[in-house]
């Protein structure tokens, strides 16, 4: 093959300029994502972490400054879609069955909260997700999220 | 023989408490959600917009909007209905900031996707301790037998000291 100094992996070889022009197409296609400032930062094998900086608009309790836990629920349903989209046997589209999210601690007001989530089973017809959010201190989760996604059958 | 309240002071005093719940809240006007009260009875309410649509190709609700929206209209709610005995009893808006009760964990069932218009939720509290709550919502929208969307989470309720 010219032009590949790669070695051949069972994954198609892409650029990192290609993942990045992805990356933005990705959130651009997502308006409500899009409108929280989401930025996708990896994806691929059924894997996908998100970020999503600090922003004053999101606050929940305008006491301290935390960003409200719904804001957090959205963070968390785009991570564990585009992870489940991600997923070599899941398809290109899917619809959340249901997500429970677990809030174990208020992100730390300024910070960007950051979700990780993987795509561990997939089955014919559903998608098991399980997902991260951490803030600057990634040794102490903000919340944790589980779910069920569909799979779309092709044809 | 005692005064009869006039409708005008208990709408004011009613809407009152309702406005220093919801108002202060950054995220919930950023979300555009409103409530629409009848007496203690609360609809919270999402006009759309496209800033709500998670798969422009159907379109559709984001489920994290739909989450999002959910979880506000459970926990005005459960703020709601523990300070109104103690606002129609004292017939006075308590002082101070008020404080909302914090998300233990929440969780959501998609129950069919969420179309681009208005959509609708009520909350019941199942259960509300001195420290914790259970709270039902259920969301529909053109139809309220047609549920779209239905959640459960659990709160903390703030510190008693504080209002």
């Amino acid at each position: 093959m010219p032009n590949n100094d790669k070695p051949d992996t069972d994954k198609p070889d892409i650029d990192q300029p290609d993942i990045d022009a992805i990356a933005r197409q990705f959130i651009k296609a997502l308006p409500h994502s899009h409108a929280l400032g989401m930025q996708l930062e990896a994806i691929g094998d059924g894997t996908a972490t998100i970020s999503m900086p600090y922003d004053v608009r999101l606050i929940g309790d305008p006491e301290t400054g935390v960003i409200h836990g719904g804001a957090v629920s959205a963070l968390m349903d785009t991570a564990c879609g585009a992870s489940v989209m991600s997923h070599p046997q899941a398809g290109v589209s899917t619809a959340t069955l249901d997500l429970r999210i677990d809030y174990m601690r208020p992100a730390t007001p300024g910070q960007t909260i950051r979700a990780r989530a993987e795509c561990h089973h997939v089955t014919r017809s559903v998608a098991f997700v399980r997902a991260v959010a951490t803030d600057d201190d990634d040794s102490r989760p903000v919340a944790m999220a589980t779910g069920a996604f569909t799979v779309e059958r092709k044809g | 023989m005692k005064a009869v309240e006039s409708v005008h002071v208990i709408k004011q005093r009613r809407e009152g408490l309702l406005r220093s719940l919801v108002d202060g809240v950054p995220y919930i006007g950023f979300l555009g959600v409103q409530f629409d009260r009848r007496g203690d009875e609360l609809t919270a309410v999402l006009p759309f917009k496209d800033s709500l649509i998670g798969n422009p190709r159907l379109p559709a609700l984001h489920g994290g909007a739909t989450a999002a929206f959910l979880e506000i209209a459970a926990m005005i709610e459960l703020a709601w209905s523990t300070l109104w005995e103690g606002m129609e009893a004292d017939g006075a808006l308590p002082d101070g900031p008020l404080r909302l009760p914090k998300t233990i964990d929440f969780t959501i069932d998609y129950l069919r996707s969420g179309l681009p218009r208005d959509a609708y939720a009520r909350a019941r509290v199942n259960r509300s301790g001195r420290r914790y709550a259970s709270v039902h919502v259920e969301a529909w929208q053109d139809n309220r037998q047609r549920l779209f969307a239905q959640a459960t989470g659990h709160f903390l309720m703030p510190p008693s000291g504080a209002k």
